[in-house]
């Protein structure tokens, strides 16, 4: 009776001590996650500067202002070009690259590995700083195209709206390819080499097993790494900032980038920034929702 | 036999060779460009020089004579140490206490933290704004950690790696007479030491390279971060290239080097949740 009564409090004590142990990190979160992003969507309803905060007339004002927004707009369609451009190349470069490296006779697998690894070692606006000079007028680019004679004189990359973008994917491929490769090589150490030898005596070549063996074993991982990019290039912000600075004309602008302007750059509209803000978040919830779901059916 | 044949293997991957060394190529040369461009003239660079020169000490003291280099690198030291440390300690705790003590209702709730990862940074950008600086939190270090010392993607990654924490072992330490609090710190810390090394890698670069968020809280000159100082350098009219490309090899420096001492550690701490 005596030691069943104390294990009882024994019990107890672990459980508040689960409790205590997820508190901080719970909390954190909520207060700083949670709860901003229901102040944001409360502030996404109002109109006016520092303490004149007042209830927009109507209530989604703020909301109806983006539809006839031209930047805002331009800034989505920047956003998704990026996104139906830029992930699709990046990743399947990045399950390419993996296949290859996951050879078992190929040689210097960990000298490649590390190269292409590389670029992540960088922060964002370091590259971002590095290929603006990269593909300055003055830059190596254009002096290279022109010692090669293929251009007389430097080109305006960032002056010109369809190159800076083209500029931008570059950067981001770049970037963000050995990332996403190091998900699939983790994936691919996991699929068993008798595998692909079995394949190999079917005689399926290295195309047929990339996509009969491959893609559909690392689908999971492929649905991961999509979900992330998508939320990245949503996200954009260091690179349109420090690359392009948003220009020419805000023809590279990234949702983000507008939402920061909007907020400390223009004339300040908390209100008009937190709508757009939410619409983002809203973007992100669908495609992952998306995603996720389309994951789901196919298996 | 088996020579010739491995020589037949090595002759079929020429073209893989061939690729992976382009594709290794074009990820280093703007790495290696940036360290030459540090060491030339902002003249030479833009003539197309590739090879370092002997100027670098001319751009470094061009660097730190217009920008406050050295208290940007402390500040990122400081703000990138402390988040690491702060941001391990209360996502192990949380991570260890969802899945050691784990029932219906602390999985529900790790299943509604997890929907953070979906919000954008830039949403609860104002609402933190506001209560940051009504707090008095800007241009200081509690300020810049508060929003990054708790993410759902380290508990997650924490929470994964105590599933293979024998429980055996939390058992027996009870038996000795242990308390949960001295359970964690004794038994499971020190075994998980491969796991912490990751998570500090990952949350060190993420603070570090972290952009966004000190641009809005560091209104001051003299809390800046490394990354807005190389921003700051190209906001002039006219851009010193040598000067702008030693400001990104400072900034890049402590994250390399991390990433070549610890790549291994690093590549599990990006993958690390995920398992």
């Amino acid at each position: 009776m005596n030691s069943n009564k104390k294990g009882m409090t024994l019990v107890a004590k672990q459980k508040a001590a689960g409790w205590a142990f997820l508190t901080p990190a719970t909390l954190m979160i909520v207060v700083m996650s949670f709860y901003p992003m229901v102040r944001a969507f409360l502030i996404s309803l109002q109109t006016g500067a520092g303490a004149n905060m007042r209830f927009a007339e109507p209530i989604f004002s703020n909301y109806q202002r983006m539809m006839a927004d031209k930047v805002f707009i331009k800034s989505i369609g920047n956003t998704f070009l990026y996104l139906l451009i830029q992930v699709p190349i990046m990743l399947i470069l990045a399950i390419l690259l993996a296949q290859l490296l996951n050879n078992k006779d190929l040689k210097f697998k960990g000298l490649f590995r590390t190269c292409v690894f590389l670029p992540c070692a960088t922060s964002l606006v370091s590259y971002a700083l590095i290929f603006r000079s990269l593909f300055a007028q003055e830059g190596l680019i254009n002096s290279i195209l022109v010692k090669l004679h293929i251009l007389e004189s430097g080109y305006n990359f960032l002056g010109n709206a369809a190159s800076a973008k083209i500029v931008i994917i570059i950067a981001l491929v770049w970037r963000w390819t050995g990332y996403n490769m190091v998900f699939y090589l983790s994936g691919l150490q996991n699929i068993e080499y008798s595998v692909y030898e079995a394949a190999k005596i079917d005689g399926a070549n290295g195309w047929k097993t990339f996509w009969g063996i491959t893609v559909p074993l690392l689908k999971p991982t492929i649905i991961m790494t999509f979900i992330m990019s998508i939320n990245g290039t949503l996200q954009l912000f260091d690179e349109s900032v420090n690359l392009t600075k948003g220009g020419p004309a805000n023809a590279t602008i990234t949702m983000s980038h507008y939402v920061y302007n909007t907020c400390f750059i223009n004339v300040p509209n908390f209100g008009y920034a937190s709508a757009m803000a939410f619409l983002i978040f809203i973007m992100v919830a669908v495609l992952a929702f998306i995603n996720l779901k389309v994951g789901d059916t196919r298996d | 036999m088996i020579k010739k044949n491995s020589s037949m293997i090595q002759r079929r991957l020429i073209p893989t060779y061939i690729f992976l060394i382009i594709v290794s190529f074009i990820s280093v040369f703007p790495l290696y460009w940036m360290i030459s461009a540090a060491t030339n003239t902002s003249v030479d660079v833009s003539r197309g020089r590739i090879l370092p020169g002997g100027h670098f000490m001319e751009n470094f003291n061009n660097l730190t004579a217009q920008q406050p280099l050295w208290r940007a690198l402390g500040n990122s030291f400081l703000y990138a140490i402390v988040t690491t440390l702060v941001c391990l300690l209360i996502c192990s705790i949380a991570g260890y206490g969802f899945e050691v003590y784990h029932d219906k209702w602390k999985d529900k709730l790790f299943s509604i933290l997890l929907l953070a990862m979906m919000i954008p940074q830039v949403a609860t950008m104002v609402p933190l704004f506001q209560m940051f600086s009504k707090a008095r939190l800007l241009n200081c270090t509690l300020g810049f950690i508060l929003p990054m010392i708790s993410t759902p993607f380290m508990i997650m990654m924490f929470r994964q790696n105590a599933r293979a924490f024998p429980i055996d072992i939390i058992e027996a330490a009870r038996i000795d007479g242990l308390n949960e609090v001295q359970i964690f710190f004794r038994m499971f810390f020190p075994t998980m030491k491969s796991t912490y090394a990751a998570a500090a890698v990952i949350t060190f670069m993420n603070a570090w390279n972290s952009y966004l968020w000190p641009k809005v809280i560091m209104t001051d000159n003299n809390s800046l971060t490394m990354p807005m100082l190389i921003a700051n350098l190209i906001t002039g009219y006219v851009t010193d290239y040598g000067m702008l490309m030693c400001g990104v090899l400072f900034c890049s420096i402590p994250t390399m080097i991390v990433f070549f001492v610890l790549q291994k550690q690093f590549a599990e701490g990006i993958t690390g949740a995920v398992k």
